[in-house]
């Protein structure tokens, strides 16, 4: 009986927490929330779903391979980011001095290279979180 | 094992006691005038709109200001994947044979 | 004592966090089972940041969020927010290390409990130098 219920409100949960998870993320800019938390709120939808549906279900759709992608290369993707200031001639992860286009102030396309770091940063907490999760929640058959 | 405990709890008390002691000579909660608001917070305040282009101020100070300790921070989470996978995957195959 | 009291009713988040960590610190002390010493630094954690991020705090001040209001509105200090960001993230990653070590001296020894491990581990020392001589 406790898997039925769980199931059916799941569906309908877990949409609308992935949603709201990608908003804070591309919305650190303007409003409170920022890449830290939109991120570990975009990882806590998966692993309802895995908790819910079975670890076995939740590792077909998510295969290890594509996280262990992600959080490799989305900790070389801030280096990137900051060298792109050293060939114009600026310090390390400059944002003004680089010639970024800093848009106009609360619209969601200002700041130049805060939301790319931004963007980078949320995906990377939410895929070290899952795989946090897959390592530890092995059981013994 | 009473014994112990107990004596445990008194003199965490006494530790408490003093702490609060310290406590009480912080300067008041709350005032506009504290050492805390120097003058870095004041160009932090004043400038982060000219300078960065974003409104919101804590976002603008962890990803542009000091933007070199939050790629430190990425790879203080890196390492502590790392470290749990390491631990508990070797311990799964030495278990299976 | 009465003034004692008295000033630190006027500052009373300092008040909270030392209660908590006093309580975290008992906790980490008396209690035998490895999960419970894990919740107990945790919570002596979460009393270092209520003492920071209190600190920066203005009352009657506005959000820290630019809206184009008046141009004289008093904004809370955004500085130890930001700095407390940082200590977040180490607090997750020392709890996340630290269950897996407690999993797997699950695995090795068969038992939660901090002073079963300790005599165990003293029995092993003991048939081991006896052993050699």
């Amino acid at each position: 009986m406790r898997d039925f219920i769980l199931k059916r409100v799941a569906v309908i949960i877990l949409p609308l927490m992935s949603i709201y998870g990608f908003y804070v993320i591309l919305h650190g800019h303007v409003s409170p929330g920022g890449s830290f938390a939109g991120g570990i709120i975009v990882g806590l939808s998966f692993i309802t779903y895995s908790t819910v549906y079975g670890l076995e279900r939740g590792k077909v759709k998510l295969p290890e391979r594509i996280l262990t992608l992600v959080e490799s290369y989305g900790t070389l993707w801030y280096g990137i980011m900051g060298i792109v200031g050293i060939l114009k001639g600026a310090p390390f992860l400059s944002n003004k001095l680089a010639g970024f286009n800093l848009g106009e102030p609360g619209s969601l396309t200002s700041g130049g290279l805060i939301s790319l770091l931004g963007i980078g940063v949320g995906i990377r907490v939410a895929s070290t979180i899952i795989t946090l999760f897959y390592a530890m929640g092995e059981e013994e058959s | 094992m009473r014994i112990r405990k107990l004596l445990i709890i008194i003199v965490a008390l006494l530790a408490a006691y003093g702490i609060l002691v310290a406590v009480a000579e912080l300067p008041p909660y709350g005032m506009a005038d504290n050492p805390v608001h120097n003058h870095v917070s004041e160009r932090y305040i004043n400038k982060a709109l000219d300078e960065t282009g974003v409104t919101n101020m804590v976002t603008a100070i962890v990803l542009d200001y000091r933007a070199y300790d939050t790629m430190f921070e990425t790879i203080v989470l890196f390492t502590a994947a790392l470290a749990v996978v390491i631990t508990l995957k070797v311990s799964k195959r030495k278990e299976k044979g | 004592m009465k003034t004692l009291l008295g000033k630190l009713v006027i500052n009373y988040p300092y008040l909270f966090a030392v209660v908590l960590f006093i309580i975290g610190t008992i906790i980490v002390l008396t209690r035998d089972n490895l999960f419970k010493k894990l919740i107990g630094i945790n919570i002596m954690e979460s009393a270092i940041f209520i003492v920071f991020i209190a600190a920066g705090n203005i009352r009657g001040g506005a959000v820290p969020i630019l809206d184009g209001g008046r141009a004289d509105t008093v904004y809370i200090n955004p500085l130890p927010s930001a700095l407390m960001l940082t200590g977040i993230v180490v607090s997750v990653s020392v709890t996340a290390f630290a269950l897996a070590l407690i999993i797997r001296l699950y695995k090795s020894y068969g038992t939660t409990s901090a002073r079963r491990i300790a005599e165990m581990r003293n029995e092993v020392l003991k048939h081991d130098s006896s052993h050699q001589s």
